[in-house]
């Protein structure tokens, strides 16, 4: 118990209201506006986790999306929430912390002793082992073993985040020093810039390290930048977590918002600033993930924001100059502190620190927290160690929009190489330390000219610390996922000395923390291990997301019904009120039975219904599309298997569409309603895909100013009435004889007219085999034209009838469903279509492809009819055998139904050489079991087809 | 998100298009002249550059066909036009 | 080389672990070789270890112009499955599968086969019927599938989206007990040991620039470390195969796309299957670090870069928090994209490329990692032999002009 809280210190704490919450059963109580981690610190609470492999106990390290250690599974109103990073999220009334991946808690786990073994686990060990008798063997306790926090089976997050576009001039990532200063130049130049920060307020590293801006506090500069933002129609969007650069300038972003869901942006902007600032690098020595050695740059954080100070007895060691104003604050705050700068010459120590010159800390002990370090090969009691290895800029998302680094090494670190992301970069994460330089640099990337805002301090002053392989001691690189230098080292002795290979086979930089804190560790060892610089070592590439991003974000509200809006009825309330019960048919939600009850007796019964008396259907998802103008003609002969230039006005006519391959892509009725005026029937699933053919065809093959193609599906509403009293329901519901009798509209024909002055058009087709009118109105008609026939139903004894039924109806009769009854081999003459193949001698689509020495061949799949004696209908999805012999698969049910009329199972099959199998018998194979079916022709009802006249 | 450019409707979302082929391709025809080869060609095989790119692609929310250059790699986006004798 | 075993790693233990060797040789070209191997994937390693195994070929120079396993190899979902419709596709991974359920042994090297079974989970009584025509596809070519109901896909995946409004509720689907995951890595390198300890050659950051072809047969390949001569040459280069196949003037119908695979933070076990929802296209395992691993469609718009979009992005994972709602508590933690060969049937090509001596086997696509052990098998039979291994003559460059596809989407009618 070391951390404590000082009695003034703390920016961002308010002392008046304290908040309890509990860790691992614990409780405990910090103020509003502490973060778990620095309320835990507060605590003296120094055990936090345990470490991934070897269960070490682990403490807090860092101060935001580089944390590794402190995760916690967060309980709240009972509901949990895994793997809450400490440091980023706000401590809130009630909150339950438990440490991941322990048992029974952090401070006592069990597995702790796993960490004996250590030698036995080295990076890879499970490829070289648990082979026998198989992995399957060994599997379930490794699983168990891994993870961090548990998902709660209970939660289901609602999908509430708004995905939200932005544009803006100016976008700025990151809202330290360097992003203040490009935003006020560009803002005082009147563009609009969006100022983007993870922390909940702006200020950046000057929250903590404090400093005077053009003679004034920072605060008085950042005030100012905020309202020169606003002024000039910008906007601050702190707790927000850019996470993402994409093609084409596009970035994500990750609002966290209070009080309402929280946002996801896709922003894009005229130019981008990346001020994303740097990261603090840990050290190398022997046990340096004991808990209570933390990264300096956090302990100051901690202090100054949340009064939360690490410990008493303090040891820093440190190469660089930025870590004595971190000393000057502890000893401030009442601590002892011992600085041990590597370096040979080193600044003088602040008042009330003293430091050890050319002092490299080499092992620390302690347990379970850490109590001494050696340093300089003496021993130096301490309850703390806080350790700055250098700086990394935050080069992520410069990396990500494509960006190259190029090694500094008067920084020590990889930089951005100008110009080559679309990005500028500026400050800290450019390499360019201190104040003065990060304002100058933001000035300059905000479009500023003129005197930047001026700032006294000079450059970083440091020197390169590195992890040495070969010094003893267990060093971590990756505390998160137990990676140590030895890993590195047996990685390279095994060749795998290619970064991404490294990283693969360790682990390392593959933890929660993405890599923060390890990946250079990890580099710069295995640079160090085969004698090469770090630049020819080089970097794995940076990925999205910056830091981790609920899934819920990214996936934003679509689900269920916007996951891919289904298609809606302009009559779907009216078919509700006749107790239909919807579902998606090709895209579209559309009634598949009406009434309550089992769903496949009330298709019998409408299907019955629709046989004997009469059936009523909403059939306007059938595709509409107009084909108007001189070339009409030609672009269909050309975009259909049958031709239909001779198709004469007023007639309809049966086609296929097929694609360049010769696979039936659609089928459906062409209308010819004059000369130069024709309406394509397509099927309800492809109508966007035929419109599209049909398009391509008319811009790429003819004069496009010859024909014009509309799509007017969603304008309409068509409803089909079919059955022997088909005409009779037409007559009772005012559509008068001569516009339906058998003269003027036989079969296959079309006729456009008005009832009660509403245009009106009637078309003489038919899926069921019976006599059908398809009833054509303008949507607003359709409640009108719906309320007609439903009351002429009556007299009838008619019935609306689902999909369902339709199915069997059609079934019946062998009539085909693209996509159902054929799949992606089947041409037209599979399904015994030959005349156009025959014999047309013009070009059409898929043409050629007709007439492959595979498609020619006599054994191809073709449509057949089966007839079972069994009263059951044969399974959809069984396949086709021989009656006798090697059992292999010659086609497959496509469609199977009981027929109420016929009184016996129907079904449609795609069989190899069927047609010539008329009479035969056949294999049915399903799930094991060989039943017999004889091969039939596919239309089982009325194939003499007088019921269409009747 | 990619952004490209529609000749005729300007700047749209990448989920309003289709690639619909590499431009240049001839149809072979009529088909009582063209060897299965010459067919399999034009219908499957192309080019897959890897860099710069013409194509032909279809803005689906007006249906117009038009060319695009852009370089598969680095997508970036060097020329929008309308299909030929298209646009003018 | 130092074989591995938990006795090995224990002794390597007592002494520090100094006595582990490189897992492959670090190998600079030869001028000549009896076969050449381009594309240091799985697929190229596999061939070379077969070359060298089935065909004691062991001069064998394997080409990888960045570092071995980094291309598709080690950015794909893992899953090993043979749930296929056509008896061609069946023999193919089916082959492999049976491969790999030996490989660790093979190979010395544990590859983490886990054959927790998938499912192929169906949401309409439609696809069920698809569903019914898969499984009895795979019983009928003699593979482990079977349909599976509502409730028993429930008790594999208790997390599964079950309220009764769901869109995508699903009605059960297609097991197949014997498929699972694998771990990705470890096929590359265990492959690369074997092949190395057997002779091969394995030549890393060496790009092949130019085919060498005279009088119609090939006679090595010019490289950035110089000629290396040898009279068979086996392209396995996934996306970068069309440019390599352009240099000796061979087409191919390829369309390169990018393909994204999201990996969540890790989380204790909660899901022990894999799973591929045909409602949303999603398919989804859970690593053996407690990650999910999710995959989904492609983004549309072709490419060689290795990077992916929003648009795939949000498609991906809303499908998978349909699914799994749950999974929403879930952060992402990586997201990557490779480019993947896509053949307009969505089946691989695996034969001569025209010169004689060249041999294909790309157009993997979306599948190429259940294929390794196959691919490397039958394009080292090629290498060998100069002719097909039966299973893979159907997929030779001539199906297309012949007009015989093996389009399973289409056969499976998914993608119909």
């Amino acid at each position: 118990m070391t951390g404590w809280r000082h009695d003034t210190a703390g920016s961002r704490i308010d002392r008046a209201r304290t908040v309890s919450f509990t860790f691992d059963g614990a409780e405990m109580t910090g103020f509003a506006g502490d973060t778990p981690a620095s309320a835990l610190l507060a605590s003296g609470t120094r055990v936090l986790g345990r470490s991934f492999k070897y269960h070490r106990p682990r403490g807090l390290w860092g101060m935001g999306g580089e944390e590794p250690n402190a995760i916690f599974d967060v309980t709240e109103d009972s509901v949990t929430t895994p793997n809450i990073r400490a440091t980023t999220e706000p401590l809130r009334e009630g909150m339950a912390l438990h440490s991941v991946n322990t048992a029974p808690d952090a401070a006592r786990d069990r597995a702790g002793v796993l960490d004996v073994f250590d030698r036995f686990l080295p990076a890879g060990f499970y490829y070289k082992t648990f082979m026998a008798p198989n992995w399957m063997r060994w599997e379930p306790m490794i699983r168990r073993m891994a993870g961090l926090g548990r998902l709660d089976p209970a939660q289901q997050p609602p999908a509430d985040t708004p995905q939200v576009n932005g544009h803006c001039d100016l976008l700025i990532i990151g809202a330290g020093p360097a992003g203040l200063a490009a935003a006020r130049a560009a803002a005082r130049a009147g563009r609009e810039v969006w100022l983007i920060d993870e922390a909940d307020e702006i200020g950046g590293s000057l929250r903590w390290r404090g400093g005077e801006i053009d003679g004034g506090d920072w605060r008085d500069f950042a005030h100012d930048t905020k309202q020169a933002v606003t002024e000039a129609g910008g906007r601050i969007l702190t707790g927000t977590t850019l996470w993402g650069a994409f093609d084409h300038g596009l970035f994500a972003a990750w609002e966290r918002r209070a009080d309402a869901p929280d946002r996801h942006w896709r922003i894009r902007a005229r130019d981008t600033v990346l001020a994303a600032g740097a990261i603090e690098r840990p050290m190398w020595f022997g046990n340096n993930d004991l808990p209570g050695i933390m990264s300096a740059e956090a302990a100051l954080h901690y202090l100054e924001l949340y009064g939360a100070v690490a410990g008493r007895r303090i040891l820093l060691a440190t190469a660089n100059d930025a870590s004595y104003p971190v000393a000057a604050a502890l000893a401030g705050a009442g601590c002892t502190v011992t600085i041990a700068d590597a370096r040979a010459t080193a600044p003088d120590p602040p008042e009330g620190a003293t430091v050890l010159k050319d002092a490299p800390i080499t092992r620390a002990r302690g347990r379970p927290s850490v109590a001494a370090a050696e340093v300089a090969g003496r021993w130096i009691d301490a309850d703390t160690i806080l350790v700055s290895g250098g700086y990394t800029p935050s080069v992520h998302l410069h990396c990500q929009a494509g960006g190259k680094l190029d090694w500094n090494a008067a920084v020590d670190a990889l930089v951005p190489r100008p110009g080559t992301s679309a990005l500028n970069v500026a400050g800290a994460a450019n390499g360019s330390f201190g104040l003065a330089r990060a304002l100058e640099e933001g000035h300059a990337a905000g479009g500023g000219t003129g005197t930047p805002p001026q700032a006294a301090s000079g450059d970083l002053q440091l020197a390169a610390i590195r992890p040495d392989p070969a010094q003893p001691g267990r060093q971590w690189v990756d505390p998160q996922n137990d990676v140590t230098l030895k890993d590195v080292r047996i990685a390279e002795q095994e060749g795998y000395r290619s970064v991404e290979h490294l990283k693969r086979y360790t682990t390392l930089g593959m933890a929660t923390d993405q890599g923060r804190s390890a990946n250079f560790a990890g580099l710069a060892a295995m640079a160090a291990l085969t004698g090469r610089s770090i630049p020819e070592t080089g970097t794995t590439t940076y990925r999205p997301p910056f830091s981790p991003v609920p899934l819920g974000v990214i996936a934003g509200p679509r689900r269920g019904e916007l996951f891919n809006a289904p298609r809606r009825l302009a009559l779907e309330a009216l078919h509700k009120a006749q107790t239909a019960s919807f579902r998606e048919y090709g895209g579209w939600l559309r009634p598949a039975v009406h009434g309550g009850g089992d769903e496949t007796d009330l298709a019998q019964l409408e299907a019955r219904t629709a046989r004997e008396t009469v059936g009523l259907y909403d059939a306007s998802p059938l595709g509409k599309i107009e084909v108007i103008g001189p070339g009409a003609a030609e672009l269909l002969d050309y975009c259909g298997y049958v031709r239909l230039s001779t198709l004469k006005p007023g007639r309809a006519r049966y086609g296929f569409m097929l694609n360049e391959t010769g696979i039936v892509h659609d089928d459906g009725v062409v209308f010819r309603l004059s000369a130069d005026r024709f309406i394509v029937s397509a099927s309800s699933s492809h109508a966007a895909s035929v419109r599209m053919m049909l398009e391509e065809a008319r811009q790429d093959v003819f004069a496009p100013d010859r024909s014009f193609i509309h799509d007017v599906t969603a304008g309409f509403v068509t409803l089909t009435v079919t059955g022997p009293r088909a005409r009779d329901l037409l007559r009772a519901a005012g559509i008068p004889d001569t516009v339906c009798d058998d003269t003027t509209l036989p079969h296959m024909s079309v006729t456009e007219t008005t009832w009660n002055n509403r245009a009106l058009r009637v078309a003489r087709v038919s899926f069921t085999g019976d006599r059908s009118y398809e009833l054509t109105v303008a949507a607003r008609d359709g409640p009108a034209l719906h309320a007609a026939l439903d009351t002429a139903r009556a007299e009838v004894d008619g019935r609306w009838i689902g999909m369902e039924a339709v199915m069997i109806l059609r079934a019946e009769k062998g009539f085909i469903l693209v996509g159902k009854d054929t799949d992606g081999l089947t041409m037209p003459h599979d399904l015994g279509w030959t005349g156009p193949r025959d014999k047309r001698t013009d070009e059409y689509l898929g043409r050629r492809s007709l007439f492959t020495p595979e498609a020619n061949r006599e054994d191809r799949r073709q449509l057949v009819g089966l007839a079972t004696t069994n009263d059951t209908p044969l399974p959809t999805g069984a396949h086709l055998v021989p009656p006798e012999g090697t059992r292999r698969s010659l086609g497959f049910v496509t469609s199977s139904y009981f027929s109420p009329t016929l009184n016996r199972p129907v079904a449609l099959a795609l069989l190899e050489g069927g047609r010539a199998l008329a009479g035969r018998d056949i294999g049915v194979f399903h799930m094991g079991e060989t039943t017999r079916a004889r091969v039939c022709t596919t239309c089982a009802l009325d194939p003499e087809w007088e019921r269409l006249h009747a | 998100m990619q952004v490209f450019t529609c000749p005729f409707c300007g700047p749209r979302d990448e989920t309003e298009f289709h690639f619909a082929a590499e431009a240049g391709k001839e149809r072979p025809q009529p088909a009582e002249e063209t060897s299965d080869a010459d067919w399999a060609d034009y219908l499957y095989f192309n080019d897959a550059p890897r860099g710069p790119a013409r194509e032909v692609w279809v803005h689906v929310t007006c249906g117009e066909f038009f060319l695009m250059t852009r370089d598969t790699v680095t997508r970036a986006v060097s020329e929008v036009a309308p299909l030929p004798g298209r646009g003018e | 080389m130092k074989r591995y075993s938990a006795l090995s790693l224990a002794t390597e233990g007592l002494r520090g672990h100094r006595g582990w060797t490189p897992a492959w040789r670090k190998a600079r070209p030869n001028d000549g070789y009896d076969a050449i191997v381009v594309g240091g994937g799985g697929h190229g390693l596999a061939t070379a270890y077969y070359l060298a195994k089935n065909h004691g070929i062991c001069r064998v120079a394997l080409l990888e112009k960045g570092w071995i396993g980094g291309g598709n190899t080690g950015r794909n979902t893992t899953a090993v499955r043979s749930n296929y419709f056509y008896p061609e596709s069946v023999a193919l991974y089916d082959l492999a599968l049976r491969l790999y359920e030996d490989l660790s042994r093979d190979l010395n090297f544990n590859v983490m086969l886990s054959q927790r079974g998938m499912l192929i989970a169906a949401h309409t009584p439609m696809q069920m019927e698809i569903c019914a025509r898969i499984a009895n596809a795979m019983q009928l070519n003699g593979v482990d599938g079977e349909l599976m109901g509502a409730e028993e896909a429930v008790k594999r995946a208790p997390l599964l989206n079950q309220d009764p409004q769901a869109r995508f509720k699903c009605m059960g689907g297609v097991w197949q007990q014997r498929a699972g995951v694998a771990r990705h890595d470890a096929v590359a390198w265990g492959y690369a040991r074997a092949a190395s300890d057997m002779g091969v050659d394995i030549i890393e950051n060496c790009t092949v620039t130019d085919l060498l072809v005279e009088g119609g047969r090939i006679t090595g390949v010019e490289t950035d470390m110089g000629t290396i001569r040898a009279d068979r040459v086996g392209l396995a280069a996934a996306g970068a195969t069309p440019g390599l196949a352009a240099m000796g003037d061979v087409r191919l119908p390829i369309h390169n796309y990018a393909l994204q695979a999201f990996v969540s933070e890790p989380v204790k076990p909660m899901l022990d299957i894999v799973l591929l929802y045909l409602g949303t296209g999603t398919y989804v395992s859970q690593s053996d670090k407690g990650e999910l691993v999710i995959g989904g469609g492609l983004d549309r718009v072709p490419t060689h870069g290795q990077r992916g979009n929003l648009p795939a992005q949000e498609t991906v994972l809303s499908g998978l928090l349909e699914m799994f709602p749950a999974f929403a508590q879930l952060k992402l933690l990586r997201q990557w994209a490779g480019v993947v060969d896509v053949v307009p049937d969505s089946s691989p090509v695996i034969g001569p490329a025209g010169p004689e001596g060249l041999f294909l086997n790309c157009g993997w696509g979306t599948g190429g990692f259940k294929a390794i052990p196959a691919g490397g098998w039958l394009l080292a039979h090629l290498l060998a032999t100069g002719a097909h291994h039966e299973i893979s003559r159907p997929f030779d460059l001539d199906r297309f002009a012949r007009g015989r596809l093996i389009d399973e989407a289409a056969g499976a009618g998914i993608a119909h």
